[in-house]
């Protein structure tokens, strides 16, 4: 009976698909695709060549083979890069107008949008497959000179905008995966912070992956104007399939002088069958520019979906005294892998950054913190602290750490401290005393074990990856 | 371009033997040419710009004693016995009448049965004379230690020395070797390549120094394997070369063995030391302990790789590892990439490292009680490296090298 329930709690939580009509792109990648995707978001001709000119540079590069978790050769012939929900083309004014099945999924995710607009004074632009098909509470954030909508309505209405910093901190020239999406990223969101403003609410943006075989292109690109504010939420689950899915997302902050942005992420995708059959390769480029002085750029994640996890939000400290922080919670179960961590280049003086991740790997899960701290020469006193802890359960999986540490300045001070462990008897022994069956109790301690990072969560992310941490780890001890 | 230049056939050395493995060596190293950069365990010491930018030319050839007698001033500081190794050849040894029958030392032909992955074992093996052996006899404790000096005094012949040497440990045995380095020749690299094997209820003792300053490019790679009950202490102290990799790869593969690795990259002018360990914690209740600090002057620069790695049958693991390091010049630098690969639950591994300058407040703390600026971080940091020297437990082996530095 309870071997049964627990086989119940294991399957996905969010597992279904919508049945919606799609427009798809033709299946394949090369230059006709690229300028269809272009001609059907209506891009100006500038976007089309900044596509192409990555597709060019595309050409020339080779698929990264350094990571740990190795994966089946993608054929990128084989995907469909454009898929778009039908009822989007004619988009909505208002979300009453929406395909009553639209908002039927989000119900089940647990984000009544209809809700959310009155209760929670949280905007949500939610990205259906590749479109945006809902902005919400966009009057309030207007009158406040903020610009919150979709890529592509961007590239429409603030060409200046998005031509100025668009590639600015992930260049076309980048690596493969996010050259791949400079050329057909789909679309995502684009938010922008006028100077001095303190953006009155959480931005937040649902991704679900729906059509089957779609790669999902998102690209997201927020700017902080000088002395402004703003926290965004990326929460992520995607319905149940077979197939592996692509998913190489790329995201973008820039933070002006004084600016800061605080950039949140729970991540819950299809982590694949019990037997390791299936899931999403999550293969996302995440960069933060600290441009101006003072700045601060914060990444959150919170870690527990995909067969594969491979990303590495990092920060680019270029002005002086700027901060960047990095708090991670990684949990692998089953044949889950992932190999995350960060980047901190210190460039300007006095510049700080902090790192504190928690790996968990459960089952047959490999899990890897992989992390560079670069202090340039001219980076005076600038300051580093990163702590990685990793617990195991079982010893069919894996935990290792990987820091890469440059210290080019002498004035700097880096420090790095690592520690791996399993939970131990006492401490499941003590909770079961108390009442709590032996998973109650391995949920307490490892939200204990990850509760720095998860202070760092604005309270609705909060609460539902607390939950989500006990739920990945079902049926892992025994 | 190296294969046009060079045609291993000029060089063959007849009554070495071998020639069609050596052969094969040189080619695959040939075509590999020095590590770079590009390839991940070279990431921080790209050793073929070093070459390039420090040895004009590079000589292949095989070791050469010409005159066979060597003027060495061997170290009085305490008693030992010694081998002599001139040039990567065997060149004489002196055993204490105590240990005499207690130590085997042999010269024998190369075996060439290995792989031919690594390119700098590869030049080894294609030029290595000889393989010098030395066992420690079964049950037998070696009382005094055992020096073996590394003498480099080459001529412009060649600038290319390949030394291979082995060291088992048998049964029930103890050791303590102390590699000295003393080098006359300028500008030569030299490849040094080490297999010790340690077996049950065994202890071996093992330090290098590296003292003088000497314009040498060396990269020593050390295999230890060691068995049951076992324990092997190293400890490098590397600071006279112009650049130096130490490599030491442990093998942890029965149970309650356990290795120590702790080491001082002490630097000055634009020198370049990395130190590079791998431990691999194979079976149940292994051991293992890591410390290296780094004080770095003027525009060098340090590097510490090291690794855990525990597999899933080594339960009971426990495994430290700490790098410190001490930037005392804004042109220094220091990289560091500590890493654990883990594989099984029930184990207690951690590792930290830092980087920085001096602590000001101790500074000024030192200075408010009369010492001026320069006494001040001398004391500092006589006790930042007095702290890894103190791990060394042949105490006479201690006091040798505090005096040396002084």
């Amino acid at each position: 009976m309870r071997d049964k329930q627990i086989e119940d709690l294991k399957e996905y939580k969010y597992g279904f698909t919508t049945d919606i009509e799609n427009i798809r792109a033709p299946k394949g990648l090369n230059e006709e695709v690229i300028k269809f995707i272009s001609k059907i978001k209506k891009e100006p001709d500038w976007m089309l060549d900044w596509r192409l000119k990555a597709f060019e540079r595309l050409k020339n590069l080779k698929e990264p083979n350094w990571q740990k978790p190795k994966y089946p050769k993608i054929d990128y012939q084989d995907l469909y890069y454009y898929s778009a929900p039908k009822s989007a083309s004619d988009k909505p004014k208002s979300l009453d107008e929406l395909d009553p099945k639209l908002l039927e999924t989000y119900q089940k995710l647990g984000i009544p949008l209809q809700e959310q607009k009155r209760l929670n004074g949280i905007a949500v632009d939610a990205v259906f497959d590749s479109v945006s098909v809902a902005t919400t509470f966009k009057d309030k954030l207007t009158e406040k000179g903020i610009i919150f909508c979709s890529m592509s309505e961007a590239i429409q209405k603030h060409p200046e905008l998005v031509k100025k910093y668009l590639g600015s901190v992930i260049p076309v020239t980048d690596h493969y995966f996010a050259t791949l999406n400079s050329a057909v990223f789909t679309d995502g969101s684009f938010v922008y912070i006028p100077e001095g403003v303190r953006c009155p609410m959480e931005l937040s943006t649902y991704f679900r992956i729906n059509a089957s075989e779609t790669g999902q292109f998102e690209r997201t690109l927020i700017i902080a104007d000088k002395g402004s504010y703003v926290s965004y939420l990326e929460g992520c689950t995607a319905p149940m399939r077979d197939e592996n899915q692509l998913h190489a997302a790329n995201v973008e902050l820039v933070a002006l002088d004084d600016a800061e942005i605080k950039y949140s992420t729970v991540q819950n995708w299809y982590p694949g069958d019990k037997d390791g059959k299936g899931g999403i390769y999550n293969f996302v480029t995440k960069r933060g520019l600290c441009k101006g002085v003072n700045s601060k750029i914060s990444w959150t994640q919170v870690e527990t979906g995909s067969a594969i996890t491979w990303k590495y939000p990092s920060c680019i400290l270029q002005g002086d005294n700027s901060v960047g922080e990095f708090y991670s919670i990684a949990i692998t179960n089953n044949h889950q892998k992932a190999d995350t961590g960060t980047k901190m280049i210190h460039i300007g003086k006095n510049t700080k950054s902090k790192i504190i991740s928690k790996g968990i790997s459960a089952g047959y899960a490999d899990n890897t913190y992989r992390g560079l701290v670069d202090i340039f020469p001219k980076a005076k006193n600038a300051r580093n602290f990163t702590q990685c802890d990793s617990l195991l359960m079982g010893n069919k999986c894996g935990a290792h750490t990987v820091p890469y540490i440059k210290n080019r300045n002498s004035d700097s001070n880096i420090e790095h401290e690592a520690t791996t462990s399993k939970i131990s008897e006492e401490q499941l022994y003590y909770c079961q005393q108390r009442g709590l069956n032996s998973e109650e109790a391995v949920g307490l301690i490892v939200n204990g074990f990850c509760k720095e990072v998860l202070q760092q969560l604005p309270m609705e992310f909060a609460v539902e990856a607390q939950k989500l941490v006990g739920i990945s780890l079902e049926g892992s001890v025994g | 371009m190296l294969k046009e230049n060079l045609e291993f056939e000029s060089l063959t050395y007849e009554t070495l033997g071998n020639t069609k493995e050596r052969k094969e060596h040189f080619y695959k190293f040939v075509e590999s040419g020095f590590p770079s950069k590009k390839l991940e365990d070279w990431k921080f010491s790209d050793l073929k710009s070093i070459i390039n930018k420090n040895i004009k030319e590079l000589k292949f050839g095989f070791n050469t004693i010409e005159n066979k007698s060597y003027n060495l001033k061997f170290t009085k500081h305490f008693e030992h016995s010694k081998i002599v190794i001139l040039n990567g050849e065997f060149l004489s040894e002196d055993i204490l009448d105590i240990d005499k029958n207690k130590i085997e030392i042999k010269n024998e032909n190369l075996i060439f049965s290995e792989s031919l992955n690594e390119p700098l074992n590869n030049l080894n093996k294609a030029f290595a004379s000889k393989l010098i052996k030395l066992n420690v006899l079964e049950g037998k404790i070696v009382e005094k230690p055992l020096v073996i000096y590394h003498i480099c005094d080459l001529d412009s012949d060649t600038n290319l020395i390949n030394t291979r040497f082995e060291l088992t440990l048998h049964k029930n045995s103890s050791l303590s070797t102390l590699n000295l380095f003393e080098d006359k020749s300028v500008s030569g690299f030299n490849n040094h390549n080490f297999n010790i094997v340690i077996n049950k209820n065994s202890n071996l003792k093992n330090y290098i120094f590296d003292l003088n300053k000497n314009q040498n490019l060396r990269y020593s790679f050390t295999n230890i394997d060691i068995y049951e009950n076992s324990n092997s202490e190293n400890f490098i102290y590397s600071s006279g070369s112009k650049f130096s990799k130490y490599e030491i790869n442990s093998n942890l593969k029965e149970k309650y063995s356990s290795a120590f690795i702790n080491g001082i990259i002490n630097l000055d002018k634009n020198n370049h030391h990395e130190i590079k360990t791998n431990i691999n914690h194979l079976a149940e209740n292994t051991k293992s302990y890591q410390l290296i600090k780094s004080v770095l002057n003027d525009k060098s620069t340090g590097v510490y790789q090291g690794k855990i790695f525990v597999n899933d049958q080594a339960q009971k693991t426990d495994g430290y590892q700490l790098s410190k390091a001490l930037l005392l010049n804004e042109n220094t630098e220091f990289n560091g990439k500590p890493e654990l690969e883990i594989y099984a639950d029930d184990v207690k591994c951690s590792h930290g490292s830092t980087s920085g300058n001096l602590d000001e407040n101790s500074i000024f703390y030192l200075m408010s009680r009369g010492l001026n600026y320069d006494q001040a971080k001398k004391l500092l940091i006589d006790g930042f490296i007095n702290d890894v020297i103190e791990k060394i437990t042949n105490i006479k082996i201690q006091k040798y090298l505090k005096e040396a530095i002084n």
